[in-house]
């Protein structure tokens, strides 16, 4: 159904893995920033790749992926610039530095040039404060921008240049970056080991360094229990609650219920009723609840009776439909016409 | 710039923040050298309930903004009850002025996952995440670096250093949302969902992660448990206040000399804070602050003697928050600061209750109004009766954090609304940008 390569596959299922076996839906996140690696956006065939491997329809897929920034919805550049207009940097003068670039490039808030180079975006809080005004490239921070050092990167990243982040790793591009959103570990050699810490965040030590002060000293060896004989001995199997293999189900499941069902309920413990956001159409509160897979079958059923809509239509306001629903309306007031034919 | 004085420079206690000197920290070859994994092996060597009453003895309060008593968090976890327990570490740091997570993940990753081990063995937990906030991809790399070395090391996995206690650690990188910070919202995240708060009760403690006990607790929170198993309690409460004990690592930014991270004992002074940033930049001077991020009321140069530990910024009228100092001079407008700031909470409202997420949508098109010069006295009850009705009837914090700078600027700061109002300052924005309903 969607053309994501075996790599991203196996990824898929090294994903799922992190997780308990029966709490699959929390590599959704994950697995949105794996497909976003492998096409730039979240499109609607990587809806679809995440809600084939997680066993979910595409509207619980599309609802999650739509309420998050990182999720893009349009193909991006290779490079997202984002820039902060937050409090402290606009006062610094961050939304000069982003005018500035929103009018050399041409483009405005998540949008991407006509070369398809760069993203552009205003930030809200980049939480490095004390190195305002700042910009991160592929979230790579660019510390103490001003209008000019920031047209001249993004001219750099243009003419195919990679400058250096202020204290992060070397860039890469936002594909790459989303494979390590996706958590996985960043396998260029020394990425890990690149950035030193910059001055705002060491001044307090240095401070302290210069002048000699130190946090009062510590014994290492003092009791945990304090005013007591002696510690009590630890437990000779403590804490030992269930198998934990990456792959082990945390805890039998007492009544086999979907973890939608038992999601939802976590938020009412005690509620009976059904379900809107469970797999499938209908949620029996009671016998045996729907499998992930019905949800499937139920997508599958709902979108062979409804055609997916055209080009800024709604869904169903094609001509075919409206003459379908046509005809079933004049069928019905047929029908009701001839009762009361017989009526009378 | 002027050199502190000897009594305010004694007031550094760098603790959390000591290993950031040293460039290799991240690696736990480094870590090691550095005290690292030691507190973990004495851990070990006590019963779980002992390290739960340490935590209570010391005093740690959460240090993520609420200021919540730790080891009481850790003992509303129920022992013997056959569910499994999770411990989540709240590392989406996003709240407007915070920056003092990133850099403790980036530059000392292991003393937060050897605090991870040490809570999850202490409330019986055997499988554990970090919720990381997407945007921070240097601080997630080393820390899934740290991760990894601590598993090749046997610190992860199973029977770790052959005390029979299994703990399996997943970094998780959020997508960029700020309400993800509040802890419902962040489990519901973690589960694969829109990333909305719950309504509580019931606690994570007893229904948190996929329904079962859960403590959700800060970085900076986590990180300070090495410390505190090594050191004991009374060495921590050496540090701070009385009710507000041990260290904290306070982020000044803006109008100051030398912003950026210090770490003193709870409890030290804006005043003294500022000496040791340098002092103001010349030509400004103080005029208003956050205590503790966006989300806190702000203050004024009135305040600058107010100990900033929990206690006594709530008798000031604030909120300790994050210990993020934001520090504004006379230079600064607060009440376009406010509309800012107010824009991130549009932004950043989920939409799941009406008073944040129209309450905020309409104050930032009255505070356009207000900023292009078109504002109307009534605007400013306006403002207040609209903080009125969001401020306790929200379903999370974040719309009560919207409110606090909205109040406390009309309340320390109304003439420079009315110089807006009344025509006596310039506008500041232009009124091309006031289309649609204003």
């Amino acid at each position: 159904m969607t053309a994501f390569t075996d790599e991203t596959r196996a990824r898929a299922r090294e994903i799922i893995a992190r997780y308990p076996a029966d709490r699959s839906r929390s590599a959704l996140l994950p697995l949105l920033h794996l497909v976003q690696a492998e096409e730039g956006y979240v499109s609607p065939a990587g809806v679809a790749f995440c809600a084939e491997v997680l066993g979910l329809n595409k509207a619980q897929v599309g609802a999650v992926a739509s309420f998050y920034t990182m999720y893009k919805r349009r193909p991006t550049g290779d490079w997202l610039v984002s820039v902060c207009t937050n409090t402290m940097c606009d006062v610094l003068g961050g939304q000069k530095v982003y005018d500035t670039l929103a009018e050399h490039l041409g483009v405005g808030h998540d949008e991407t040039t006509a070369d398809g180079k760069i993203t552009l975006e205003h930030a809200e809080c980049l939480a490095a404060c004390d190195y305002g005004p700042v910009m991160t490239v592929n979230y790579d921070y660019f510390d103490g921008v001003d209008p000019q050092t920031a047209v001249d990167l993004v001219d750099e990243l243009r003419a195919g240049g990679r400058p250096t982040p202020s204290r992060g790793a070397r860039l890469c591009t936002l594909k790459e970056m989303s494979i390590q959103l996706a958590g996985f570990a960043d396998e260029r050699e020394g990425a890990v080991a690149d950035g030193v810490p910059g001055e705002p965040t060491l001044r307090g030590l240095r401070l302290a360094q210069q002048h000699g002060i130190s946090a009062p000293g510590f014994d290492p060896n003092a009791p945990i229990r304090s005013g007591q004989a002696g510690d009590k001995p630890a437990p000779a199997t403590p804490a030992k609650a269930a198998p934990t293999g990456s792959t082990a189900p945390d805890v039998p499941a007492p009544d086999r219920k979907s973890p939608q069902v038992r999601t939802a309920e976590t938020r009412q413990p005690d509620a009976k009723t059904a379900v809107p956001d469970a797999p499938g159409t209908r949620v029996p509160t009671g016998g045996t609840p729907p499998t992930p897979r019905d949800a499937q079958a139920a997508e599958a059923a709902g979108a062979a009776a409804n055609k997916p809509a055209g080009d800024a239509k709604p869904a169903g306001d094609d001509a075919e439909a409206q003459k379908r629903n046509l005809s079933e309306a004049e069928s019905t007031a047929i029908g009701s016409a001839n009762d009361k034919g017989a009526k009378k | 710039m002027t050199t502190p004085r000897p009594e305010t420079l004694a007031k550094l206690t760098p603790v959390l923040t000591k290993r950031w000197l040293s460039p290799d920290a991240w690696r736990i070859g480094t870590y090691e050298k550095l005290d690292g994994y030691a507190a973990l092996r004495k851990a070990f060597k006590a019963h779980p309930d002992d390290l739960i009453q340490l935590i209570k003895d010391s005093g740690l309060r959460g240090r993520g903004g609420a200021g919540f008593p730790t080891g009481l968090k850790w003992g509303f976890i129920p022992q013997g009850d056959g569910k499994p327990h999770y411990l989540v570490v709240n590392a989406d740091e996003g709240e407007p002025g915070t920056c003092k997570d990133l850099p403790l993940m980036t530059h000392d990753p292991h003393s937060l996952v050897e605090g991870v081990i040490i809570a999850s063995y202490a409330i019986r937990a055997n499988r554990a995440y970090i919720y990381i906030r997407g945007e921070a991809v240097h601080a997630a790399r080393r820390l899934r670096n740290a991760v990894n070395e601590a598993y090749a090391k046997g610190y992860l996995g199973r029977n770790i250093l052959g005390s029979g206690f299994d703990l399996d650690l997943v970094v998780h990188s959020g997508a960029g949302a700020y309400i993800c910070g509040e802890e419902t919202a962040l489990l519901d995240s973690l589960e694969g969902f829109r990333g909305q708060p719950r309504l509580r009760p019931p606690f994570p403690a007893t229904h948190g992660l996929y329904a079962s006990p859960t403590v959700v607790n800060n970085v900076g929170t986590i990180a300070s448990v090495p410390y505190i198993v090594l050191g004991g309690a009374d060495w921590w409460k050496s540090m701070g206040t009385e009710k507000s004990s041990g260290p904290m690592i306070y982020s000044l930014s803006g109008r100051v000399v030398n912003p950026g991270q210090y770490e003193c004992g709870l409890g030290i002074t804006l005043r003294e804070l500022i000496e040791l940033a340098g002092g103001m930049q010349p030509g400004h001077s103080l005029k208003f602050w956050t205590p503790g991020g966006s989300s806190t009321p702000l203050l004024t140069a009135e305040h600058l003697d107010v100990p900033l530990d929990f206690e006594e910024v709530a008798a000031a009228g604030s909120i300790l928050g994050t210990t993020a100092t934001q520090i504004f001079s006379d230079q600064d407008c607060p009440v376009y600061a406010t509309y800012r700031w107010l824009e991130f909470y549009h932004h950043e409202s989920c939409g799941k209750c009406t008073p944040c997420r129209e309450g905020n949508y309409w104050m930032v098109r009255v505070y356009r109004r207000i900023l292009a010069g078109q504002g109307t006295h009534e605007d400013l009850d306006t403002l207040l009766d609209t903080c009125d009705n969001i401020l306790g009837r929200s379903f999370c914090g974040l719309g009560d954090g919207a409110t606090s700078s909205v109040t406390s600027s009309l309340k320390y700061f109304k003439q420079d609304y009315l110089d807006y109002i009344e025509g006596r300052t310039a506008p500041r924005l232009s009124d091309k940008q006031l289309v649609g309903a204003h």
